[in-house]
């Protein structure tokens, strides 16, 4: 069992490195995760572990290993489906209104885990096609984790994977089989490009976004990590573009940057919407 | 399948020669709330479907007497036999056998072995259960 203060300064190391939120009850949760770590980095136990992230000398890649151990990565294909029909039904048509022909949109997925959500906006961006008008697309998707980024840029999903949440249709048109996995097809695959980066640093070199899907990765930080990273997010949004977040997350309370969009599911710039607003008077 | 007195409650078919197979399945669909029934083989479920058709069919590929095709193809060529979902729920975890099914009226395909979320989401995606938020 790892000792009070050494759960202290773990818990202190995550929250400055990576913005998470351990709570007062997962030392389980702590040392489930960190044990490959401790394997793989060959660090004898915990207090050796804690001696070197605090004291130094700590190898090589030990407190990324530690960080990345730590952050959640789960994702399914269309997960939660409703922000993929909002994209689809709502926000691509009225987003192409308002774009010049030559416009690149550009989509960022701030928080790309496994690479199933980027992969599936650009699926969905596909099966539009002919609505782009031959607009270019760039999806950019970020991750804390160089692991997952990795498995990313390879594009190879088990069985279970692509049964989560992706249509059949889909997985017959976009993948193909290698042994028994699958791996995206190119012409997917060509429309991301993978980065790493932490939310708790700049993001503004990134550029403009027109829609910014940040899902389920909030939901890991105290409040006024959140009010920070949604002002960020807010600096680097189109004015009239879009933010999605996930199922559990809001804005409300946290920026007044964001304001619920005029559909259930996504926000838009305060901006955006009083223009609206000045504009139906 | 019995009686439910619920008249809102969808009737799920589960086609397979496995016991456990369909046991595992029956379990988890009638946690769903679904009226379950079963079948061993091809020609058993295409019986059960003339006497009542399902809101939803699970289906095995390889089974004795009829297979899981044969038993689509003549499902989706009766009058009412384009109504019921079904999903193939299988071992052949290929291409080939994904498409054949597809063309012959499948409307999802499970690659086994399967869990709970898949068949969950794959319900969902047929449009025979609620979409719920991970």
């Amino acid at each position: 069992m790892i000792a009070h203060s050494e759960y202290d300064f773990l818990r202190r190391f995550l929250k400055s490195r990576s913005g998470l939120i351990l709570g007062d009850e997962k030392q389980y949760l702590l040392e489930s995760r960190l044990e490959p770590v401790l394997q793989k980095m060959k660090v004898p136990d915990m207090s050796r572990l804690v001696a070197l992230l605090r004291d130094g000398p700590a190898p090589a890649g030990l407190a990324d290993a530690v960080v990345e151990a730590m952050t959640t990565n789960e994702s399914l294909f269309f997960r939660d489906k409703n922000p993929f029909d909002l994209l689809s039904t709502h926000i691509l048509p009225e987003l192409l209104q308002k774009r010049a022909p030559m416009h690149t949109l550009r989509i960022w997925c701030a928080a790309a885990s496994t690479g199933q959500e980027p992969y599936s906006i650009a699926m969905l961006l596909k099966e539009n096609e002919r609505l782009l008008g031959g607009r270019r697309v760039e999806i950019i998707g970020t991750d804390l984790s160089s692991d997952v980024l990795a498995r990313c840029e390879e594009g190879l999903y088990n069985q279970f994977e692509v049964q989560r949440g992706l249509p059949v249709h889909y997985l017959l048109r976009y993948f193909t089989q290698v042994g028994d996995q699958w791996r995206i097809a190119p012409e997917i695959r060509s429309m991301v490009r993978f980065s790493r980066l932490n939310l708790l640093q700049p993001f503004s070199h990134l550029g403009t976004f027109d829609i910014v899907f940040c899902r389920n990765v909030l939901i890991y930080f105290d409040s006024a990590t959140k009010s920070d990273i949604l002002a960020r997010i807010a600096g680097v949004t189109a004015k009239d573009g879009y933010l999605l977040l996930g199922g559990a997350e809001t804005v409300l309370g946290l920026t007044a940057d964001f304001v619920a969009g005029n559909r259930r599911g996504f926000y838009v710039p305060r901006a955006a919407a009083s223009a609206m607003a000045l504009a139906a008077k | 399948m019995e009686p439910s007195g619920n008249a809102a409650m969808k009737t799920f078919l589960v086609v397979d020669d496995s016991a456990l197979v369909r046991k595992i399945a029956r379990r988890m669909l009638e946690s769903w709330a679904f009226d379950v029934d079963e079948a061993e083989d091809g020609q058993r479920a295409l019986e059960r479907c003339s006497r009542s058709m399902p809101d939803g069919i699970l289906l095995d590929w390889n089974m004795p007497q009829v297979t899981g095709l044969e038993f689509l193809e003549k499902l989706r060529g009766q009058t009412d036999g384009t109504a019921p979902k079904v999903v193939f729920c299988t071992s052949m975890n290929d291409m080939g056998h994904i498409a054949r099914a597809l063309s012959s009226g499948a409307d999802e395909y499970i690659m086994k072995p399967f869990d709970e979320d898949i068949l969950r989401e794959k319900l969902e995606e047929v449009g025979l259960l609620e979409k719920s938020e991970t």
